[in-house]
């Protein structure tokens, strides 16, 4: 094992070979585009050529320079590709919530795309979602992965140019997978549109990402894994399955950006959901409680509050949530068994995803005390708080008759947007605020004042957003079953859209707020990593605590 | 572990566990009772849930439930009665003459009701929810009708529509006069003065003038040498400021030079005949509602 892990670190021997691979890619590329058949496939074969160039050139030069001589490993972590990380992490956040705004705003002013193709709602909505989902969170979850695993093995990463391949790579599916919605490319299945040979990218991305894990929790130094590392792995395997289970596709051409998926019907309407669900569960889920097992204790400086509950919670959690997907496709052409099963498995995974929540809170005894003095232990118990809310109102959500009631509106939406800009949200940027000093070798944050301001903003935006949402939603969905003792509809669809306008223009007022909150984050953290330090006097004298 | 005494949490009181990974250590506190129990409870409640409903994939088929319940049948149900609770007012509304409908309470409430509901859902897009109209699409709620406002009127334009494919379908086409040559520029400028005229718009008298004559020339077969229109060809009354496609002279150059001839679908095919006649009913009660034999002046269709 270690000689094989040895290897992996050894520089120019790798480099020549990989060069020689990527170049053959980029050739490859150079015929695609060549002889594609439609606009956004050239664009595509293009960015891949370049991409692939760009690395055959770095990896070439690289392994000349070297001139067959064995690099030496490096010691200590490998700290610069989580820094890349988490300036990725800030760029894509800040992009995705801009572009979630664009769309909250063309909700309340349909004519705002001004017949503009690429920047319609169709378009725009799952370059939101994926800009927030993978690229924000995906380089979050990847970034502190890296960091996690490394000092809780207290090994080195395993790979030398594995986690760089990782990082690049991800940035370009990301690329591919933007240019893609705007040019209107699309497989149509939501959170995860990109077509047939974004997927095949991403799949090879992501089995490096589970290598690079895996071999480094192989090397790790310590007799056992923790916790945070069994949720990261968790992560990683099942969204490699979910990805290649839900991709399953048949191109038109090679040369065309066009493919037919595997599945037809209600098969696919589950499959898609079996996806989405998990995507839910094993993304924003599992993983960002993998961030939460080590930043929340680490900030707290508090042992964990049970072992054993954090064993059975995550097998718990692990087992019930792949089954809970149907949940999605209530009251619809899905067989009333497979209904009964995902509404079921909801209910059973409340337990097994409040266990996160009792563990991250009651991590904090003896440290509440701390939220008054550190604004990112309070940004993390809040996004601890907004993981215990949403985690029920799913459960709540997928029993039958509220999911009658809550289908389809917006409250799906508030709901949404509790756990992602709550939980999602505010665990990714407590772990920003604590990472930046840590890489950047800080002594702390630019400023804690800022942090403070950011905190209050962003929540004040996230309570407009999901109340606005809830209560608009339920009153549309109240508008759509309105009717008389005869049984006749009492508003057309059409009221129950022009009902929403106001709802909608406090959402957009919500997430502009929450956009700002993130703007202020990065220049905090931009001045914290340039070395710059605000003088301020917000460290009070910790008060006593109350007697526990 | 014997001989070494473990390490107590000085906050909680609970031991700590051996191991320590950058700096964080476990508690070995127990799982919560009541976190155990209302798991415990979630997943007693969810196998009653499967013994009741249907719930297993099987072989052949699933587990039905102990209470046959289905959302299927359930459904096929819930229409059945409410055709059941419907079907009397329903048979009546049919059977009854149309004058008779609004002098009988029951079945005039049953026709708006289900007129109102069919609007929205087939009408509104066009009409507007309210009935109100927008441009190039009538507003129902007055009294100025194209093709007649009788409750007879409305449902034969409903059942046929405006000029489309059904054989039935209101039918009329205004010439595009300055497209098809039929008059000069100056001459469709003319009418329009005119026209703006009639309608009690500030106008240039001398204009108007020479657009009387070209007026008298082209348009009153149809529009009526008044220029009040004629419902049977679906020409609109000039002389009021109820315009479908706008009184400036801008819009009704446009009018004059290049028509419009709008078209409204035939219903007849996607709704039923109680429907249509419920609809009828329904648009005849927003306020401009004539009765059967309209005192409208104008040649009546044959």
């Amino acid at each position: 094992m270690s000689s094989k892990s040895m290897s992996l670190s050894i520089a120019s021997p790798f480099d020549g070979m990989l060069a020689l691979v990527f170049a053959a890619a980029f050739l490859g590329a150079l015929v695609v585009g060549g002889r594609a058949v439609d606009g956004p496939m050239a664009v595509h074969a293009a960015i891949f050529a370049l991409a692939f160039l760009t690395a055959a050139i770095f990896l070439g030069q690289r392994a000349v320079m070297a001139n067959g001589a064995i690099a030496t490993p490096e010691t200590g972590y490998s700290d610069e590709v989580i820094k890349a990380g988490v300036i990725s992490s800030v760029f894509w956040g800040i992009a995705g919530f801009l572009v979630g705004l664009m769309i909250a705003l063309e909700m309340c002013f349909p004519d705002l795309s001004h017949g503009l193709p690429w920047i319609n709602f169709g378009r725009l909505r799952p370059v939101h979602t994926s800009a927030v989902i993978f690229a924000f969170g995906g380089n979050v979850l990847i970034s502190t992965s890296f960091y996690v695993v490394q000092r809780t093995c207290r090994t080195r990463l395993a790979g030398l140019i594995a986690p760089w391949f990782v990082f690049w790579g991800y940035q370009l599916f990301i690329v591919v997978a933007a240019t893609g919605y705007v040019l209107g490319v699309t497989e149509a299945r939501e959170y995860a549109e990109p077509e047939w040979y974004a997927d095949i990218w991403l799949t090879v991305v992501w089995v490096v990402y589970l290598l690079v894990f895996l071999a480094t929790l192989a090397k790790r130094k310590e007799p056992h894994i923790y916790v945070a590392n069994w949720f990261y792995l968790a992560f990683i395997a099942t969204v490699a399955v979910l990805h290649l289970v839900n991709n399953a596709s048949l191109p038109v051409t090679i040369f065309g950006s066009k493919s037919y998926s595997a599945f037809a019907g209600v098969q696919d309407a589950l499959t898609q959901w079996w996806y989405g669900h998990n995507a839910v569960g094993f993304f924003l889920t599992a993983g960002f409680l993998g961030i939460m097992y080590y930043f929340v204790p680490k900030r707290a400086e508090r042992p964990v509050y049970s072992y054993r509950l954090s064993i059975v919670h995550f097998w718990a959690l692990i087992f019930l949530y792949i089954w809970a997907g149907p949940h999605h496709l209530l009251y619809t052409a899905l067989p009333e068994w497979a209904q009964t099963l995902g509404m079921t498995f909801s209910i059973m995974l409340w337990m097994p995803s409040w266990g996160g929540m009792i563990n991250g809170l009651m991590t904090l005894s003896g440290a509440w005390d701390k939220l008054r003095t550190d604004p990112v232990l309070r940004m993390m118990v809040v996004a601890i708080a907004f993981y215990g809310m949403s985690t029920f109102e799913g459960p709540l959500m997928s029993i039958k008759t509220v999911n009658a009631l809550s289908h389809y509106t917006e409250w799906g939406i508030g709901h949404v947007h509790s756990g992602s800009l709550g939980w999602v949200g505010y665990i990714s940027m407590g772990a920003l605020y604590c990472m930046v000093p840590w890489l950047w070798k800080r002594p702390r944050l630019y400023s804690l004042q800022l942090v403070n301001v950011h905190f209050w903003i962003s929540t004040i935006g996230i309570v407009l957003y999901i109340t606005s949402m809830w209560v608009g939603g339920i009153l549309q969905g109240l508008m759509w079953r309105a009717y008389d003792n005869l049984g006749f509809l009492q508003y057309s669809f059409i009221e129950t859209v022009e009902a929403m306008h106001p709802f909608y223009l406090i959402r957009a007022l919500g997430g502009s707020l929450f956009l700002i909150g993130a703007l202020i984050m990065a220049y905090n953290l931009w001045r914290t990593a340039r070395g710059d330090e605000r003088v301020e006097t917000i460290a009070t004298a910790p008060l006593k605590p109350a007697i526990a | 572990m014997a001989g070494k005494s473990p390490k107590i949490d000085s906050v909680t009181g609970v031991e700590i566990r051996e191991h320590e990974w950058d700096g964080i250590q476990e508690l070995d506190t127990p799982t919560p009772r009541w976190w155990l129990w209302v798991f415990l409870a979630c997943c007693i409640w969810a196998v009653g849930y499967w013994v009741v409903m249907p719930a297993w994939p099987l072989p052949s088929g699933y587990t039905k439930g102990v209470i046959g319940w289905s959302q299927r049948a359930n459904v096929v149900r819930d229409l059945a009665d409410l055709a059941e609770t419907r079907k009397p007012l329903e048979s009546q509304l049919m059977t009854a003459d149309l004058s008779d409908i609004e002098k009988n309470p029951a079945i005039f409430e049953f026709a708006v009701a289900s007129g109102r509901a069919a609007f929205k859902e087939n009408c509104a897009p066009c009409h507007g929810s309210g009935a109100q109209g927008a441009l190039g699409y009538p507003n129902l709620n007055d009294d100025d009708w194209l093709w007649g406002g009788s409750l007879s009127a409305i449902q034969q334009t409903i059942t046929h529509g405006i000029r489309n494919q059904d054989k039935e379908s209101r039918f009329s086409e205004m010439p595009a006069f300055l497209r098809d040559g039929i008059l000069t520029r100056a001459q469709v400028d003319d009418v329009v003065e005119y026209v703006t005229q009639i309608s009690g718009q500030k106008a240039d008298a001398a204009v108007a003038k020479r657009g009387a004559e070209v007026f008298g020339q082209n348009c009153v077969s149809c529009h009526g040498s008044d220029g009040r229109g004629d419902r049977s060809v679906g020409a609109p009354n000039l002389t009021d400021a109820i315009w479908l496609y706008g009184g400036d002279r801008a819009s009704i150059r446009q009018t004059v030079s290049y028509a419009r001839n709008s078209s409204m679908p035939s219903w007849a095919s996607r709704l039923s005949p109680a429907t249509i006649r419920a609809l009828a009913v329904y648009v005849h009660s927003l306020g401009g509602g004539e009765p059967e034999i309209a005192a409208v002046p104008g040649p009546k269709a044959p």
